[in-house]
């Protein structure tokens, strides 16, 4: 083990792991964004939007994410859409974990008992407020956990963004190679610094969800 | 001057769960003041009359009426929902399992319909939420959370819940069945003291000694069919129909 060659290597991949760390981030919040509104659309009244949302899970769950990384990034200039390697990615990785999230969306709204919505909707709270005041607090909850389960699933994911040459943390690790011919160091430290950033987000997941457990 | 126009009134009441019928043309009527209380065996479809009194259930023919408004209308998805909510707002209904709103205290349980449907501001709904507390017994409670308050309490939290409303008429969709059985005089108690302040009700119950005591009239429903209705004395006196001395009997000599 040449521990000499890890620390001397190491400022260059937490550089890395910060822009790893920076697409994840990009990536949740598309993917809660778009979870959000697949989630509204597969729970409505109207089976045109229930049929949308569950084609947008059937489509980006049931493709791998590698290639929706390069449909977007190598297949979008062909019909306009050009992007930097680091928008592609983090576009393309965000539409993918959102077909997941909404998933653990829907679970934990469809979770909360129905008699609060009936409770409600005979007090005589409409439909949207009923979801607003009543069922989304108490679903939110219920949501966080399998939320976290798939952010976790999102960050590791990012490792994928490699192919399209994003110099994230997988992508350093791979150029090092080249030039060190030490692939079991190198790799050694990527996979510390993905613990470490995996560790971090399981202590904020449970945290979050302590903190909702308290406020009752 | 009499008032002749029921506060509620159900005619000719059908619902089907698919092939299996369990309204099968039902009238009640309701007079302002008056107290129902519907007994029968499970399955006879009770729980669902009621629950088509407040559109939980849409009735497949039939009309609902509230004090001499049309309970379920034929109109648009969105003038439905609006006409459904403002009528939903003069009936309030207490269900078997409570249904408070874990994640609110007892005072927002309480006065977030004031609150939110009729503008009311904060502090007078604190005050309502206070009246209606005291009303129950449990004026302490106030700013406990459900998870707190043991069964009878939670129920009565309902009830003053619904009655923060003030509603017209008041449906219990047999709001102690799932009490531990100390803990149903209180909810029993509360219900007769609104008896005594002339509240219309309609109670789905399986409690016939309760049912003789506070209702004015009782309907014996078995298989989505009223079998008997009377007056309680002599429906649980002299039932005239052998399908309620049957199941009176299982009732009073178990």
């Amino acid at each position: 083990m040449d521990f000499a060659l890890i620390l001397r290597v190491l400022p260059v991949f937490v550089a890395a792991a910060w822009t790893t760390i920076g697409i994840s981030l990009i990536s949740l919040v598309i993917g809660l964004a778009v979870a959000a509104v697949v989630t509204t659309a597969r729970l409505s009244q109207v089976v045109a939007l229930r049929f949308l949302g569950a084609a947008y899970v059937s489509i980006f769950r049931g493709t791998p994410a590698l290639i929706q990384i390069f449909l977007l990034y190598f297949g979008g200039p062909q019909v306009g859409i050009q992007l930097e390697p680091f928008a592609a990615g983090a576009i393309a990785l965000g539409l993918n974990i959102a077909a997941y999230m909404a998933e653990s969306m829907r679970g934990g709204i469809l979770a909360v008992d129905r008699g609060q919505m009936e409770a409600a909707r005979s007090l005589g709270f409409g439909r949207g407020r009923t979801m607003a005041w009543i069922v989304l607090p108490q679903a939110a909850r219920l949501m966080i956990r399998p939320l976290g389960v798939n952010a976790v699933a999102l960050v590791k994911g990012t490792a994928l963004v490699a192919t399209i040459s994003v110099v994230e943390l997988t992508y350093t690790a791979q150029r090092f190679i080249g030039s060190t011919y030490k692939p079991f160091e190198i790799f050694a430290v990527t996979a510390v610094l993905y613990m470490i950033m995996i560790y971090g987000l399981t202590l904020l997941i449970g945290a979050l969800d302590r903190a909702y457990a308290e406020e009752r | 001057m009499t008032d002749v126009r029921p506060m509620i009134d159900v005619r000719g009441a059908r619902k089907s769960y698919g092939a299996l019928e369990v309204l099968k043309g039902i009238d009640l009527s309701v007079q302002r003041g008056q107290i129902v209380a519907v007994i029968g065996p499970s399955g006879s479809g009770k729980s669902t009359l009621l629950r088509s009194i407040n559109h939980l259930e849409t009735l497949n023919a039939g009309e609902v009426w509230l004090d001499g408004v049309k309970v379920n209308q034929k109109l648009g998805r969105a003038a439905f929902e609006r006409h459904i909510n403002q009528v939903r707002q003069q009936m309030g209904m207490v269900f078997q399992h409570f249904n408070l709103f874990p994640h609110l205290s007892v005072s927002d349980n309480i006065t977030i319909g004031p609150i939110k449907l009729r503008g009311m501001d904060k502090a007078k709904a604190r005050e309502l939420a206070l009246v209606m507390l005291d009303k129950v017994g449990l004026a302490e409670k106030i700013d406990a959370y459900p998870a707190r308050l043991s069964g009878g309490q939670k129920q009565r939290v309902a009830i003053a819940r619904a009655l923060a409303m003030q509603p017209k008429v008041m449906l219990f969709d047999e709001a102690t069945s799932a009490l531990d059985p100390e803990l149903v005089d209180e909810v029993n108690l509360v219900m007769k003291q609104l008896a005594r302040e002339h509240m219309t009700m309609v109670i789905v119950t399986h409690e016939m000694r309760f049912a003789a005591e506070v209702a004015d009239r009782v309907l014996f429903m078995a298989d989505g069919t009223v079998v008997e209705e009377g007056a309680p004395d002599e429906l649980f006196r002299c039932p005239k129909q052998e399908r309620t001395r049957l199941f009176l009997r299982k009732f009073l000599n178990p």
